[in-house]
């Protein structure tokens, strides 16, 4: 019956690109090549010759071992060591919607949408502190343009690393660097001083009901703090469950990051289970370092269905942490605002601060309190 | 405790998987197969996981394997080329200059500065760091550690180093690897590495091994434990890593436990046994807590 497997086994890899695998071609020739060493007709083999090959992150394997029986046909012989990822796997309709525009590392047409901007000023100032829930779609796109012109200054941190400066504690390698290119002679003492890097960002943005009006806007202000961020900010949207979305975020072109993002929540308008979920977070990317010495902001309105205290235990072990824990609520910037839903009655000890988060201006207030 | 390490390459998955259960490594199906075609193909081997679950040793166990020193580079921010491949020995090279000087001044002889300058960049000034180490010690075992802590530039290095297996210093020239190095890169994923260096690496998951494996890894890699303990302690370990702890234990963890409990006498598990040495697995005061509060229902 087999004759030759090549077409099967770029077929299968094909598969797993629909299934949302960043397979590239010469993934798919390590696969041959690593084939080529093994047993073609041994299913475990081919399993394993894929898996690690083709897979490049602990996400890919739970779509990895999805699509294999889908493909070879289901397995009759126990197999090796299970993932312990033990999340659901993605939905099914991820895998039929992600078609052509996988590809992350290819740079989308830049689209701004100019004769939005030929808006005038006072128009602006109004749309600034406009609430984003109650906005008109030609106000919506116009807040799109706004968005992407929104100066974003991202937080830094101190460094180990050390830079060459003009003053400061003496930099004995470079001296004698110096020093050598003079045949030994010491002319001059160089100098070095400490630098910054960009600070770690975490943004978790509740995407459930209550939280419906805000949060297309909110993905669009994490994308443009993920163009920005150069690799320092990770985008999580919490409803029912976690879904880490920063791998959408990356493309350049803010509408296909949008759609991309959008395929990848399967939870857009659900319920919150903000407990829960957070755990979630900090055991799974938090405490692994995406939360560690970072600044933390949560979009959410605190509509807890779960445990406020069990939101109250991973708040404080976020809180633990991260550098900051900024909680940024939409409703806060209503008139006759008080925090009393029991998940903010329960989370208020562990912030650093609680912000409004309603309007272009008060993001922009945000921007601000990050680098703080 | 080794058996006899036959050197030279193996010829298939099963052989090397023969060949690391020797060393006291136990490895599965998917692990020998990485391995194997680490070796074959001469490709990275990116491993990921928990903490705990073998990824530093392996490489140790494939140092073994191939009867090869195993060549550590331990990752960390602001880690640079310097720390990694090769530094010039500044103060022998300018000792070196001095003693010249001394030399010329005493028998009057006029020094040729181009021929000063160039005995200067002596390959026996230059110190290799781990990297120039494996490339030219043939074979060896290059154990990048938590590549994830090192900046995204040195990434990029690495990986200009790992594809070419040679390292071009300009005063010297290149120095190329006779036979490749393993290279085994760990990361606890605490950022994402560059898509560009794992497109080359073949990627490992390694995760808690099952009962089976976890109760024949403690009695390959102590053997004065008594079954019965290792199977109590594979057990309980197993339970716990059930609870959502802060931090689950894993393999190195039970490995600890149960030296623990082999030094205070113990022959099994009992609570006592257990309450006395919770310290040895559990590094969270709210896990032991935990723990401790239900330790009867976890040693059945």
């Amino acid at each position: 019956m087999v004759t030759d497997p090549l077409p099967g086994l770029v077929g299968f890899a094909a598969a797993l690109r629909h299934a949302g695998l960043a397979v590239t071609t010469d993934r798919v020739a390590a696969f041959l090549t690593a084939l080529d060493e093994l047993d073609v007709t041994s299913r475990t083999a081919t399993y394993w010759a894929g898996r690690l090959t083709l897979c490049s992150d602990p996400d890919d394997l739970a779509r990895y071992d999805m699509a294999f029986p889908a493909w070879f046909g289901p397995d009759r012989s126990p197999r090796g060591t299970p993932v312990r990822d033990q999340r659901r796997p993605p939905p099914s309709r991820l895998a039929s919607l992600t078609s052509g525009e996988d590809g992350d590392e290819s740079d989308g047409p830049d689209g701004p949408d100019e004769p939005r901007l030929r808006v005038s000023a006072s128009a602006r100032e109004v749309l600034r502190h406009r609430d984003l829930g109650e906005l008109s779609p030609a106000e919506r796109e116009h807040l799109r343009a706004l968005l992407a012109l929104l100066r974003v200054g991202l937080p830094t941190r101190a460094s180990r690393r050390r830079h060459p400066t003009r003053r400061g504690p003496a930099d004995p390698e470079r001296t004698l660097r110096a020093a050598l290119r003079n045949h030994g002679e010491l002319r001059e003492l160089r100098h070095t001083g400490p630098s910054r890097r960009p600070r770690r960002v975490a943004l978790l943005i509740d995407v459930s009901g209550s939280m419906a009006p805000y949060a297309d806007t909110l993905v669009r202000f994490a994308h443009v703090l993920v163009r920005r961020g150069a690799g320092a900010v990770e985008v999580f949207t919490i409803g029912t469950r976690l879904t880490r979305i920063t791998r959408e975020l990356r493309h350049r072109d803010p509408e296909l990051a949008l759609a991309a993002a959008g395929r990848a929540i399967p939870d857009w308008s659900g319920g919150t289970r903000l407990g829960d979920v957070l755990g979630a977070f900090v055991e799974r990317w938090g405490r692994r370092g995406v939360a560690r010495r970072a600044v933390v902001v949560v979009f959410s309105d605190g509509w807890e269905r779960g445990e406020p205290d069990e939101l109250a235990v991973q708040m404080s072990r976020l809180r633990r942490l991260a550098h900051r824990v900024i909680w940024v609520n939409p409703h806060a910037g209503k008139e006759g605002y008080a925090p009393v839903q029991g998940g903010i009655v329960a989370v208020l000890p562990y912030l650093d601060q609680l912000l409004a988060g309603h309007s272009l201006a008060t993001l922009e207030r945000l921007v601000e309190a990050m680098t703080r | 405790m080794t058996g006899s390490t036959t050197s030279g390459r193996p010829g298939s998955p099963a052989e090397l998987a023969v060949r690391l259960r020797a060393t006291g490594y136990l490895p599965d199906d998917g692990l020998a197969t990485a391995a194997f075609l680490a070796l074959r193909m001469d490709r990275p081997l990116f491993c990921e996981g928990e903490p705990g679950t073998g990824k530093t040793a392996l490489a140790q166990a494939m140092a073994q394997v191939l009867d090869a020193p195993l060549i550590r580079l331990q990752c960390h921010e602001g880690i640079d080329a310097s720390q990694a491949l090769y530094d010039w020995d500044f103060p022998r090279q300018l000792l070196h200059l001095r003693a010249l000087e001394a030399a010329a001044g005493a028998s009057a002889e006029k020094l040729d500065a181009d021929v000063v300058e160039a005995s200067l960049y002596d390959p026996r000034f230059l110190i290799a760091r781990p990297v120039l180490k494996a490339l030219q010690t043939s074979p060896s075992v290059l154990l990048v550690d938590e590549v994830d802590r090192a900046d995204d530039e040195f990434e990029a290095f690495l990986l200009e180093v790992l594809t070419e297996h040679a390292v071009s210093i300009p005063e010297v020239g290149e120095i190329r690897a006779k036979t490749p190095p393993l290279v085994v890169l760990t990361s606890n994923r605490t950022r994402d590495v560059h898509d560009a260096l794992k497109r080359r690496c073949l990627y490992l998951w390694l995760d808690h091994p099952d009962l089976t494996r976890e109760i024949a890894i403690l009695r390959s890699r102590l053997p004065g434990v008594p079954e019965r303990l290792a199977g109590q302690v594979a057990a309980a370990v197993r339970r716990m890593r059930e609870l959502e702890l802060l931090k689950p234990p894993g393999v190195a963890e039970s490995l600890d436990w149960a030296r623990a409990l082999q030094l205070l006498g113990a022959d099994e598990l009992d609570v006592a046994s257990a309450a006395a040495s919770l310290g040895a697995v559990l590094k969270y005061r709210e896990d032991a807590d935990r723990v401790r509060a239900q330790l009867d229902t976890l040693l059945i």
